[in-house]
C-alpha cells in the first residue's frame, strides 16, 4: 500500500502540473511542473525537506519493521509542508514579476500527493492499530507543520489564501453556519431517532411504517428536499409571522435543519435498532428473569451492550450531515456551501477550494472524534 | 412448595403444556425430562412467568403466582440456562450481584455474599482473580459455575435450571453436575431442572417427572421410574439399549452389602452406585469388593451376585 501510494504520487508530482499562473483569478492557470517550481522557488531548504521526507516514507516498506510506521506521519507532515512551502515561494516570485490580479494556484499534481500522503498515514494507522484517538492525533501530526507555514505567512500568496484573505470574515463565519447547522440537526435526529429505533426494536408494527418511510426519505435528492419543504414552510411562516420572525420560513436555516433531520434519522433509527437486535437472547432472557423491569433491562443491560452500534449510527449521520450542510446553501442556509457556490457561480476555482477543502476536514474530524466517543463506550475490554 | 394445579400453556392451537398438575416438595430437585417438544421448557418458564398460563394456577408456597408483582416474584427465583447469559458487559462480581442489587441489599453485604458464592461454586474468591475478569475471559466451564451463582446470589428459594450444563463437554458437565449435587446438599434448595439427558436425570434427580407432549406422563423417584415405569414409554425413554446398567445406577452399594464379611483390595466407598462397583468388579477381574463407609469403617462386602438380586 505504501509503495503504491509512493509510486502514484511520484508520478503525478512529475506529470502533472504542480502550480498554475494566471493573469487573474478568473482563468486557468498555465501549468508548472515540479521542477520548474523547485527553480523558481530559489530555495533549497524545502526541496531538501520534501526529498528527505520522501526518502523516509519509500523506506520505511522496506524495514518491515511495524514500529517503523511511527515514521509516515511526521515524514507525511513533511512532504506535505515542503511541497506547500516550495508552491508558496513560487507564488512570492510570481506576484513580485506580475500585476496584483495575477494568482498562482495549486495544480493537480500538488493536491495528488497531499491526497497520497494523508492517505499514507491513514495506512499507517490502520497497520499501528491505532484507536480513533491516535489516529485522528497522528493526522495532525502530518498537517501541524502546514499550519505553521500557513500561519508564518509562507503560503500568503497561494490563491486559494489570497480568497481566504479576501473572504476572512466570511469565511469563518461560514465555517461557523456549517457546524451549527450539523449540530443543531444531529441533536434533535439523535433525540428522535434513538427513541424510535427502541420503539421499532420492540414493536414489528413500527418498525414495518418506520424504515420504509426513513428509506423513502433518505432516497429523496437533497435538492428536491429543500425544494419539498419550501412551500409548505413559507406558508407556515405567512399564517404565523411570530414564527417568521425567529427566522423559520421556507427559506433559511429552518428548512436545512428540518432536512438535515429526516436524512440523519435514518442511520440512527436502524443503528439503535440493530444495536439492541444484537443483545443475544440469552442476555435478555436473563434480564428478564433476575427481576429486572423492562426499563431496568433496557437501562442496565440493553442500552450499554447496544451503545457501540448506536453511536456508530450517529457518526455515520454526522459525516453525512456535514456533506449535505454544503448543499443547503442553495436555499440560503449558509454554510461552507455558499463559499462553493460562490466560486462556482464566479468560476473562481480556488474559492471553491476554499470551501471545499475544510467540508473534507470537517468530515475526517467528525468521524474519528465519534470514533473514539464509540471506543470509548465499548461495554467490555477485549 | 410449587404447586402447578391443572396447568395449560396454549400457543395458537397448540398445548405446549397440557393439565400439568405436580407438587415440588421442599428441598427436593425435581427433574423435568422429555423430547424437544414436550413442554419441559415452558413449563419451567410457567414457574417464574417468563411465560403466563393460559389454564389453571401455580402457587409458591401457596400464594397464586399470578397474582404476585412478576418482578417480586422472580428475585425469589434463581434462574439459570443453557446459554447462560452473563451481562457481557458487567464483572463476574457484578453480574453475581445482579439480583442483590435489584433488592437493594448494602455494599457490605452484598461484597460478602460474592466471596461466599465463589468459594461455594469453587472459583478463586481473590477478588482480583476471578471476580473482576468479564464473562468472555472464562471458560464455558467457569462461566456456567458463574452463572449458577448468579442464580444463588440472592438466596432464593427456588432454583430454576434450564439444561444449564447441555453446551458443555461431557467431562466438564460431569464436574459441574458433581458440584450442583453438593451445593443442593449444602444449600437445601427446591431446584426444578429441565434436561433431555436421562442420565443427568438419573443422577441428580431426587424424583423425575417426564413429559410427553405436554402431558405429565409419570412422576416418581428414579428408583421407581425404573422399576415400575406407568407405560411402555416410560420403559422405553428411560431405558433405552442399556437399562440393566441405569438401574444399577441409580441404587447405592451401601443398600446391597453383606455385612461382617471381610475382602482383599482396596475399598470401595458405601455411596457409590452399583453400577460403579460393578465396573470396579470388572476392571479389576474380581467378584468380591470391600465396602466402607463415609469415615473409612468398613461396612462388609458386595459380591457380583448381589447386584442381579430383585
Amino acid at each position: 500500500m505504501q509503495a503504491l501510494l509512493l509510486a502514484v504520487a511520484v508520478t503525478g508530482a512529475t506529470s502533472l502540473g504542480f502550480v498554475g499562473h494566471a493573469k487573474n483569478r478568473l482563468l486557468s492557470g498555465a501549468p508548472v511542473g515540479f521542477g520548474g517550481a523547485a527553480e523558481m522557488s530559489g530555495a533549497v531548504a524545502p526541496v531538501l525537506l520534501v526529498a528527505a521526507s520522501g526518502l523516509v516514507l519509500a523506506v520505511v516498506p522496506v524495514l518491515r519493521r511495524p514500529a517503523s510506521y511511527w515514521l509516515v506521519p511526521p515524514a507525511a507532515g513533511g512532504v506535505i509542508a515542503g511541497l506547500s512551502w516550495i508552491a508558496g515561494r513560487c507564488a512570492d516570485a510570481f506576484a513580485a514579476s506580475s500585476p496584483a490580479m495575477a494568482r498562482t494556484s495549486l495544480g493537480a499534481g500538488y493536491w495528488l500527493v497531499v491526497a497520497c500522503a494523508l492517505l499514507a498515514v491513514a495506512d499507517a494507522a490502520g497497520r499501528l492499530r491505532l484507536r480513533a484517538l491516535p489516529a485522528l492525533l497522528a493526522g495532525a501530526v502530518a498537517v501541524l507543520p502546514l499550519a505553521v507555514l500557513i500561519a508564518a505567512g509562507a503560503t500568503d500568496q497561494l490563491s486559494i489564501m489570497r480568497e481566504y484573505v479576501g473572504q476572512r470574515a466570511a469565511f469563518l463565519a461560514a465555517l461557523l453556519r456549517h457546524a451549527e447547522l450539523v449540530v443543531s440537526a444531529i441533536i434533535p435526529a439523535a433525540l428522535i431517532g434513538i427513541p424510535l429505533g427502541i420503539a421499532a426494536h420492540r414493536r414489528e408494527r413500527t418498525a414495518r411504517i418506520v424504515f420504509p418511510a426513513l428509506n423513502i426519505v433518505q432516497t429523496i435528492p437533497s435538492l428536491a428536499l429543500f425544494g419539498l419543504l419550501l412551500a409548505p414552510l413559507s406558508r407556515l411562516a405567512e399564517a404565523v409571522p411570530t414564527l417568521g420572525r425567529i427566522g423559520i420560513g421556507g427559506v433559511g436555516p429552518a428548512p436545512a435543519v428540518i432536512a438535515l433531520v429526516l436524512y440523519a434519522l435514518l442511520p440512527i433509527v436502524r443503528n439503535t435498532a440493530a444495536g439492541l437486535a444484537s443483545v443475544p437472547a440469552g442476555v435478555r432472557e436473563a434480564a428478564r428473569a433476575m427481576g429486572m423491569s423492562r426499563r431496568q433491562a433496557l437501562w442496565q443491560v440493553e442500552a450499554p451492550l447496544a451503545l457501540p452500534l448506536v453511536l456508530a449510527g450517529v457518526r455515520i449521520a454526522a459525516v453525512q450531515a456535514v456533506g449535505l450542510a454544503s448543499v443547503a446553501a442553495l436555499i440560503g442556509a449558509g454554510g461552507l456551501g455558499a463559499i462553493m457556490f460562490q466560486g462556482l457561480f464566479a468560476d473562481a476555482l480556488d474559492l471553491v477550494l476554499l470551501g471545499a477543502v475544510p467540508v473534507v476536514l470537517l468530515a475526517i474530524v467528525v468521524d474519528g472524534l465519534m470514533k473514539a466517543l464509540a471506543a470509548a463506550s465499548q461495554p467490555a475490554p477485549a | 412448595m410449587i404447586t402447578f394445579d391443572g396447568v395449560s400453556k396454549l400457543y395458537g392451537e397448540t398445548k405446549a403444556v397440557d393439565g400439568l398438575s405436580l407438587a415440588v416438595q421442599p428441598g427436593e430437585m425435581l427433574m423435568l425430562i422429555g423430547a424437544s417438544g414436550s413442554g419441559k421448557s415452558t413449563a419451567l418458564k410457567l414457574a417464574n412467568r417468563l411465560e403466563d398460563c393460559s389454564m389453571g394456577t401455580i402457587r409458591l408456597d401457596g400464594d397464586d403466582i399470578g397474582r404476585m408483582q412478576v418482578e417480586t416474584l422472580r428475585r425469589r427465583m434463581g434462574y439459570a440456562i443453557q446459554s447462560v447469559g452473563l451481562f457481557p458487559h458487567w464483572t463476574v462480581a457484578r453480574n453475581i450481584a445482579t439480583v442483590p442489587r435489584l433488592l437493594g441489599w448494602p455494599r457490605a453485604k452484598i461484597l460478602d455474599r460474592i466471596r461466599e458464592l465463589l468459594v461455594l461454586v469453587q472459583l478463586d474468591p481473590d477478588p482480583d482473580r476471578i471476580a473482576e475478569r468479564f464473562p468472555h475471559q472464562l471458560s464455558g466451564g467457569q462461566q456456567q459455575r458463574v452463572g449458577v451463582a448468579r442464580a444463588l446470589a440472592a438466596d432464593p428459594d427456588v432454583l430454576l435450571m434450564d439444561e444449564p450444563f447441555g453446551a458443555l463437554d461431557p467431562i466438564t458437565r460431569g464436574v459441574l453436575q458433581t458440584e450442583l449435587l453438593r451445593i443442593h446438599r449444602r444449600t437445601g434448595k427446591t431446584i426444578m431442572f429441565v434436561t433431555h439427558d436421562v442420565n443427568e436425570a438419573l443422577t441428580l434427580g431426587t424424583r423425575i417427572a417426564l413429559l410427553d407432549r405436554g402431558r405429565l406422563v409419570q412422576v416418581g423417584t428414579p428408583l421407581e421410574l425404573l422399576t415400575m415405569p406407568a407405560t411402555a414409554f416410560v420403559r422405553e425413554f428411560l431405558g433405552g439399549d442399556d437399562y440393566g446398567l441405569k438401574l444399577l445406577a441409580v441404587e447405592p452399594v451401601s443398600s446391597r452389602v453383606r455385612a461382617g464379611e471381610i475382602a482383599p483390595g482396596a475399598p470401595v466407598a458405601g455411596s457409590v452406585s452399583l453400577r460403579h462397583a460393578l465396573s470396579e468388579m470388572v476392571s479389576r477381574r474380581t467378584d468380591c469388593l470391600a465396602v466402607v463407609d463415609g469415615a473409612g469403617v468398613p461396612l462388609g462386602v458386595v459380591r457380583l451376585t448381589d447386584l442381579i438380586r430383585a
